[in-house]
């Protein structure tokens, strides 16, 4: 149970406190409702260009870094498809130090053009050091636009090309900020050996100052129902040939979500998941499987990754594959092992309550989207699934209709 | 109207407490170390056992035994070990490194008495079936061949070669190496090695009196040591300034990994020497990060380390670059490292990494599992808490004078081996 109050300023910022004293720390995490799937398609990457720049100083302070580590503080973060999130750790009696150099950067950047040209340079050669020069680094650049043909999710938050952040200009950085970078489109959870009370006077002191912008609509193109199977081979210079198939399944607002999220567990969590036990131990025709949750707030991704043992066909692998699925689909998953996988979220919950960051990054997305309570209702939300309703579930994901197959073949 | 330009007041680190395990030992003599602290009702047990016996022409022989001890036991499958520890949400990680192999248990407290009797039987009877071992060989080596497709893989294999030779510290692993493993070398290496004699536990989270009694019950009774082992001895072959490339001409860039063998924890400079580390290399604020990446912006990261193992430290600065930067960077580091050597740190700078470090020390005691990480450090390095306190007055205390003559005393860019993988 992750307690937590809740006030908002006049200039829409929601503030959340999660007060924790058996730390000397605080965190505070700030969440912009704004991410890869905001983005034009022709200027993609652009979100996470943007969170590099929101650390090249802003209106007031010329170095957001320095100030912060100089009162022993660290901060990161990160993007994804739906959101932007910034966190601060630092000792909790140095807290004013984050709210001033939060408020700031949310009031206005300086948008510099050594910002932005460095920055360009730098997200290009994250760009090639995750995506480009990895083997199966491009695996999602081509896997997303074939299971989306509309909805934006059918780029990564890199972007879709190298051109698209070369070409970023400082004008389209101002309209971004304009934009998404308001506080009625912001999130801040504060946490640690913090009181409400002193949280409500600095939130006043340092933010309510920032004016409102105007709030972003979002309205996204739906991705249209998929009807019909689709396929790509791909061939490349990697050691061995590999295989993933993805499924479209409910957005993580949906009950849908943790029915697929528990299927995700039976199929591949840990050394007696059915994938595993099944295809790399019993049958030995994998060396490598996986299920994996694209986790969005729209409608996301159950991915099957798998590289097959030498001498096995990818034919074979791949209906290898499908007799695993199909099972789920027509034989009631037995309760043991439905309540395996159940007692394992529900110890990973108690274990995830350890780590005040984690604590307060969770407030954060599940206020965005919606509640904030909703964390504390996860648990439950897993453990009422029924094997009758896994069994449903599995039939609706794990049709060929619903699938997108990218074949990556190996060259040797 | 608040002026925004003023940062407010703060505080420097004054107090940093650190959470003391005590010490028992169990009835067959095992060392138990117990962090008894924070809320949830959860308990994670550490088995340590340190590697023996390295034999160079079986370097597989300690993380195999180690990545197989769960895969079943006289009365357990490995399917039946898995199963009984994920129903009750548990969680079991053998882990493999250069000077310890571990098992890690993770449990809610309520679960104690249904799993530790699995985790008893893994320490105490596991029989290495060949069938595990063929999974084990067949994945890994498809494994392995993937990973040397990776420019920051091979460069440090070469660099840690380069260093430590055919130590365990620096061997190469081959695919032919998995070929060699047999059952009886695990088994062998089993007895060997997961000896009580052999093993400390660590038991962090709630851990009372009567999971004290619990864990005594299971594995401080009916296990005792019977068989001698030889703790691995070290040589190394210390290659100086050596430059080892290896091209990848289709790279879009170039892994570097640059270094040398350095001093352990135990030794006086060490605390002074993550000081300057940090300076360099040791946080996003760095020299490196600033110049490397924030001015130039040729990586995505760069950074530095002081690592101290049992046997032998070593210092490195790790990056990957695009391939057409490459050499450009290698002249900038060079630049950086001269500079410490030359001219002394400005006392702003030397302020901010003090508290810095200070702060990021006590951000790193958040919890139980923590407190445990932080003496398992010292323990394994033969200290005390009273390297801790030593460590933070260093950092407290140090001048620039006696950073630039640490610099000059340890660091010679001539000296270090160079690694580069990709295009120079």
């Amino acid at each position: 149970m992750v307690k937590f109050d809740r006030f908002t300023l006049d200039n829409g910022l929601t503030v959340l406190v999660h007060e924790d004293p058996t730390t000397p720390m605080a965190v505070v995490n700030i969440l912009y409702d704004v991410g890869a799937r905001d983005e034009n398609p022709s200027q993609t990457g652009f979100a996470h260009l943007f969170e590099h720049l929101m650390f090249g100083g802003s209106v007031n302070i010329p170095s957001y870094d320095e100030p912060l580590q100089r009162v022993g503080g660290e901060n990161n973060a990160f993007t994804s498809n739906d959101i932007t999130n910034y966190y601060v750790t630092l000792p909790a009696v140095n807290l004013e130090t984050a709210f001033w150099l939060e408020s700031d950067r949310m009031l206005s950047l300086a948008f510099s053009e050594k910002s932005l040209e460095v920055q360009r340079n730098v997200v290009c050669e994250e760009f090639k050091q995750r995506y480009l020069n990895q083997p199966y680094g491009d695996v999602m650049l081509m896997l997303r636009p074939l299971a989306y043909t509309k909805h934006p999710y059918m780029w990564p938050t890199i972007g879709k090309e190298l051109s698209h952040i070369e070409n970023a200009n400082i004008d389209d950085v101002k309209a971004f900020f304009k934009k998404h970078y308001n506080p009625n489109n912001a999130i801040m959870v504060v946490g640690g050996a913090v009181k409400t009370e002193e949280v409500k006077r600095l939130a006043e002191k340092w933010f309510s100052d920032i004016p409102s912008g105007d709030k972003y609509h979002r309205d996204l193109p739906q991705e249209p129902i998929q009807t019909s199977a689709r396929r790509i081979t791909h061939h490349s210079d990697v050691p061995v040939s590999a295989i993933y198939i993805a499924f479209h399944v409910p957005s993580k607002n949906d009950q849908g979500y943790y029915e697929a999220d528990l299927i995700g567990d039976i199929l591949s969590r840990g050394n007696s998941s059915r994938l595993y036990s099944n295809l790399i131990k019993d049958k030995k025709m994998f060396t490598d499987i996986n299920a994996s949750l694209t986790g969005s707030s729209d409608p996301g991704l159950l991915i099957i990754d798998g590289k097959p043992s030498d001498g096995v066909s990818m034919e074979d692998a791949e209906a290898a594959i499908w007799d695993v699925l199909n099972q789920l689909c027509s034989e009631h998953v037995p309760e043991v092992e439905l309540s395996k996988v159940k007692n394992k979220i529900e110890s990973t919950m108690v274990f995830a309550e350890m780590s005040l960051l984690d604590k307060a990054m969770n407030l954060a997305y599940f206020e965005v989207l919606g509640d904030a309570d909703a964390l504390n209702k996860e648990t439950d939300r897993y453990l009422k699934v029924t094997a009758e309703d896994i069994r449903v579930r599995a039939q609706s994901i794990f049709r060929k209709e619903n699938s997108s197959t990218l074949l990556y073949l190996s060259n040797s | 109207m608040i002026n925004r330009t003023i940062a407010p007041e703060f505080r420097s680190i004054e107090e940093i407490s650190l959470l003391q395990p005590t010490h028992r030992l169990l009835d067959n003599g095992i060392k138990l170390y117990v962090v008894d602290a924070g809320e949830q009702e959860l308990v994670r047990l550490e088995f340590i056992f340190n590697n023996v016996n390295w034999d160079v022409s079986r370097p597989l022989q300690a993380y195999a035994t180690n990545a197989l001890i769960i895969d079943g036991t006289s009365t357990l499958s490995s399917y039946q070990i898995s199963e009984s520890i994920d129903s009750y949400g548990a969680f079991i990680q053998p882990e493999y490194s250069f000077d310890y192999s571990s098992l890690t248990l993770y449990t809610l407290s309520k679960h104690l008495d249904n799993v530790l009797p699995v985790v008893r039987e893994v320490l105490t009877d596991a029989i290495f079936p060949q069938e595990e071992l063929d999974t084990l060989i067949r994945t890994q080596k498809q494994k392995l061949t993937v990973s040397l497709e990776k420019n920051d893989v091979i460069t440090r294999r070469v660099f840690n070669h380069s260093l430590f030779g055919d130590s365990i510290y620096g061997y190469s692993i081959e695919a032919e190496d998995y070929d060699r493993i047999d059952r009886d070398q695990l088994l062998d290496y089993y007895k060997k090695a997961y000896q009580p004699e052999n093993c400390v536990i660590i038991a962090s989270g709630k851990v009372d009196e009567l999971t004290i009694s619990k864990i005594n019950r299971q594995f401080g009774t009916g296990w005792s040591t019977s068989i001698e082992f030889q703790k691995n001895v070290f040589s190394f072959p210390q290659t100086k300034g050596g430059v080892f490339f290896t091209e990848k001409p289709d790279s879009l860039q170039s892994a570097i990994r640059i270094g040398q063998i350095s001093v352990v924890r135990s030794h006086p400079d060490f605390p002074a020497l993550q000081f300057l580390n940090t300076v360099l290399g040791g946080y996003f604020g760095s020299r490196l990060m600033a110049n490397i990446r924030e001015d130039k912006g040729y990586t995505y990261g760069i950074g530095s380390a002081q690592v101290s193992l049992q046997n032998a430290g070593y210092f490195l600065i790790a990056s990957e670059v695009g391939s057409d930067v490459c050499s450009s960077t290698l002249t900038e580091i060079e630049k950086e490292i001269s500079l410490l050597k030359t001219t002394l740190i400005p006392q702003e700078e030397l302020e901010l990494v003090r508290n810095y470090m200070l702060g990021s020390f006590l951000g790193s005691l958040e919890n139980a599992f923590s407190h445990a990480e932080k003496f398992k450090s010292i323990f394994l390095s033969n200290l005390d808490y009273d390297y801790y306190s030593r460590y933070i007055q260093v950092i407290k205390s140090i001048s620039s004078d006696e950073l630039l003559q640490l610099a000059n005393k340890y660091w010679n860019f001539d000296g270090f081996n160079k690694v580069i993988t990709g295009k120079k």
